[in-house]
């Protein structure tokens, strides 16, 4: 890609002190533990209603560093692009680079640009990796869930893969449902104010809550008991589940987190939670139990508990 | 009215499973045909809150669990044809036939496509006229009428280059071939809500009255299959055997003659081979004599070879009833939704992945 187009359409709209000496490395004081992430974003199509890869580049690496309690402090940025892509869509993605980086208040301090033939990438890709800064005394991982905790989630779940799939060619259906995209860091600050001794938190991404919570459980080894009937799903999304015959417990999120807490700073965790703009929703929906270690159980409508696996295979949409 | 949460509601279960356990004293076994109901069952534990008098069986109302290894391995002998184009649901793309699968042939360069409706597939002939689109007609009652209204589609556009391999199968054969067998005995059926949108209830008023079976058609809701069952339970125990409806926001005793119209067009019924049953007489259904023009099996010339089971796969024992998915030496160790040995281990709706995905023991 030409110097000067890069110059226009990438160094200029993502401006800022760090990025600006241009050089091979971008170079800036660190003190502290490190929270290093790198994701690869390949979403189709690249806008979707609620968002577009851009947003999620940037929302997904920051909630990677947000998920074990790092404040996300810088983000490089590589672009993969396929010829032909028109210049208008490569700007508007950017520009939502631009706008998810400074709500996270996050800084794109390098990048890359390559563009391939045409039919060797899908339209573009998007890398990013981030860098941030885990307080002292935090402590969140996968690993540290205790029987007796509570499992809290941010909201509803499976707005962003069925606002997707809404978009997917040959599968157009009308929705108002837009993708829950979002940048995750400020609703953890509030949360880890309120009670640092948060045990896990991960967002729910591909595989869904069901996937992430099977992580969760196996490394902990632990047994995760959901109650179906707090879980929040929007009429939309269960209506297109059950159209194509998905399981909402196993469709992607990108703005909601599911955190496990002591039980007694559950309800104060909720309380905060429910006071940022992406918490809203925030609700205790499970809790942890000693056995059977690494499964994930359901209490469903009818009051019968269920095993709930990892998803396996792709999502493949029914007959009748 | 949503007609979904309010069909989940914890209030509502309690009282009809109430009512069940208060009216059951048989033992019986119900069979649940169709895949659909089999996933609520388990996605909502269904079984384990019902008494123990009742055994909850599935049956074999899983498309493409009941298709034929022939019939794969020639939609899979198409896909091969140079300038060929399948359009096929899902559920299909990942079933082994006797020598790999779509899924397989699709990575070695055979054109195959993914699509939500056979309309999509119309589309695509529209787009590709250099291509000829075979669209893979699978399904029961259910879909067969909009595979019919794709055929009448492409004959008024003039389209020459739209064809549908038909494997389509209607169930009341195949349940007819169940209960005659006697290999399971049955106490009561859970009839198929979709297919008997179109075929209304009166197709299993012979079941209840030359086979003495009771009847409900049921929807996909835990409520729905829980009222299915606590109707059943009262037919057994006042010794009545109906054709019931416990789906009425579905399903009327008619049914929709609409698409019975247009499906009696398009298609005549013909011999039909399911796995685990063999080839039943007047279960199939292939397009017409006037349609012949659109059909894959008449127009294009192959060889799909010799049909062959996978040694050691039950597939065909589970969709008769009996066999349970955990009882087949396969399950769970060779075959996996991952890597799958039989079709049933495929489809979202067959017995075994259905099993897999919700049936895990809560113990271990």
């Amino acid at each position: 890609m030409a110097r000067d187009l890069v110059e226009k359409v990438l160094v200029k709209p993502l401006h800022n002190p760090l990025l600006e000496p241009l050089d091979d490395s971008a170079t800036m004081p660190f003190s502290g533990r490190m929270a290093f992430t790198t994701d690869s974003y390949v979403v189709r199509p690249i806008f979707f209603p609620g968002g577009d890869i851009g947003k999620l580049a940037v929302c997904g690496t920051v909630n990677d560093l947000a998920m074990v309690g790092a404040r996300p402090l810088y983000i490089s940025l590589a672009l993969i692009l396929e010829e032909g892509l028109p210049l208008s869509e490569l700007q508007q993605v950017v520009a939502s680079i631009r706008q998810a980086a400074d709500e996270a208040d996050v800084r794109i301090v390098t990048g890359d640009t390559k563009v391939v033939d045409h039919g060797a990438a899908d339209r573009l890709f998007v890398n990013t990796a981030g860098v941030g800064l885990v307080p002292e005394g935090i402590n969140v991982s996968g690993a540290n869930a205790r029987p007796g905790d509570a499992v809290i989630l941010s909201g509803s779940i499976g707005d962003h893969g069925i606002a997707v799939l809404s978009r997917r060619e040959g599968l157009s259906f009308e929705t108002e449902l837009v993708s829950d995209c979002a940048p995750l860091a400020g609703l953890v600050a509030d949360m880890l104010a309120a009670c640092p001794a948060i045990r896990a938190m991960r967002d729910p991404t591909r595989g869904g809550l069901a996937s992430t919570l099977n992580e969760i459980a196996a490394k902990s080894k632990v047994c995760i008991r959901l109650d179906e009937r707090n879980i929040l799903v929007r009429d939309a999304v269960r209506g297109a589940c059950e159209m194509l015959g998905f399981d909402p417990l196993y469709v992607a999120n990108e703005g909601k987190l599911v955190a496990i807490v002591p039980a007694g700073d559950a309800s104060r965790v909720v309380e905060v939670m429910r006071r940022h703009r992406y918490g809203r929703d925030a609700a205790v929906v499970g809790e942890v139990l000693d056995a059977p270690a690494g499964r994930v159980l359901l209490k469903t409508a009818v009051g019968a508990t269920r095993v709930v696996d990892m998803l396996t295979g792709d999502l493949l949409p029914r007959i009748c | 009215m949503k007609y979904v949460t309010e069909f989940r509601s914890s209030d509502l279960a309690k009282g009809l499973l109430e009512r069940i356990h208060a009216t059951s004293r048989r033992r019986i076994r119900l069979m649940e045909f169709c895949g659909g109901h089999t996933v609520t069952v388990f996605r909502y534990g269904i079984r384990k809150v019902l008494p123990d008098s009742i055994e909850m069986v599935s049956g074999p109302g899983c498309p493409v669990c009941v298709t034929a290894n022939s019939d794969l391995d020639r939609a899979i002998a198409l896909a091969r044809l140079p300038r060929v184009t399948i359009a096929t649901f899902g559920d299909m793309f990942k079933v082994p036939g006797s020598r790999g699968s779509l899924q397989e042939a699709h990575a070695e360069g055979a054109d195959v496509r993914m699509v939500y409706s056979p309309l999509d597939a119309l589309r695509i002939s529209r787009e590709n006229r250099d291509r000829m689109v075979i669209f893979l007609g699978i399904g029961f009652e259910t879909t067969a009428p909009t595979v019919a209204a794709s055929v009448l589609q492409a004959e008024q556009e003039g389209l020459e280059n739209y064809f549908v391999l038909s494997m389509h199968k209607i169930c009341p054969p195949a349940l007819r071939a169940l209960a005659d067998s006697g290999e399971v005995r049955l106490n009561g059926l859970i009839c198929p809500g979709h297919v008997s949108a179109i075929t209304g209830s009166q197709a299993w008023v012979p079941f209840a009255k030359d086979y003495g079976l009771p009847c409900v058609v049921s929807g996909f809701e835990p409520l729905d299959v829980l009222q299915t069952v606590w109707m059943l339970v009262k037919q057994i125990e006042e010794g009545r055997s109906e054709a019931e409806i416990a789906y009425r926001r579905g399903v009327t005793f008619e049914g929709n003659t609409h698409a019975r119209r247009v499906m009696a067009e398009v298609f005549e019924t013909c011999e039909a081979d399911w796995r685990g049953f063999g080839k039943i007489p007047g279960s199939g259904l292939k397009l017409s004599a006037r349609f012949e023009r659109f059909d894959a099996q008449e127009v294009f010339d192959v060889d799909p070879g010799p049909a062959v089971e996978s040694v050691g796969c039950q597939c065909g024992a589970v969709l008769r009833g009996v066999v349970s998915p955990p009882e087949c030496p396969l399950f769970r160790k060779m075959c996996t939704p991952e890597d799958p040995v039989g079709p049933c281990m495929v489809s979202s709706e067959g017995s075994c992945s259905t099993w897999y995905q919700f049936g895990g023991d809560l113990e271990s």
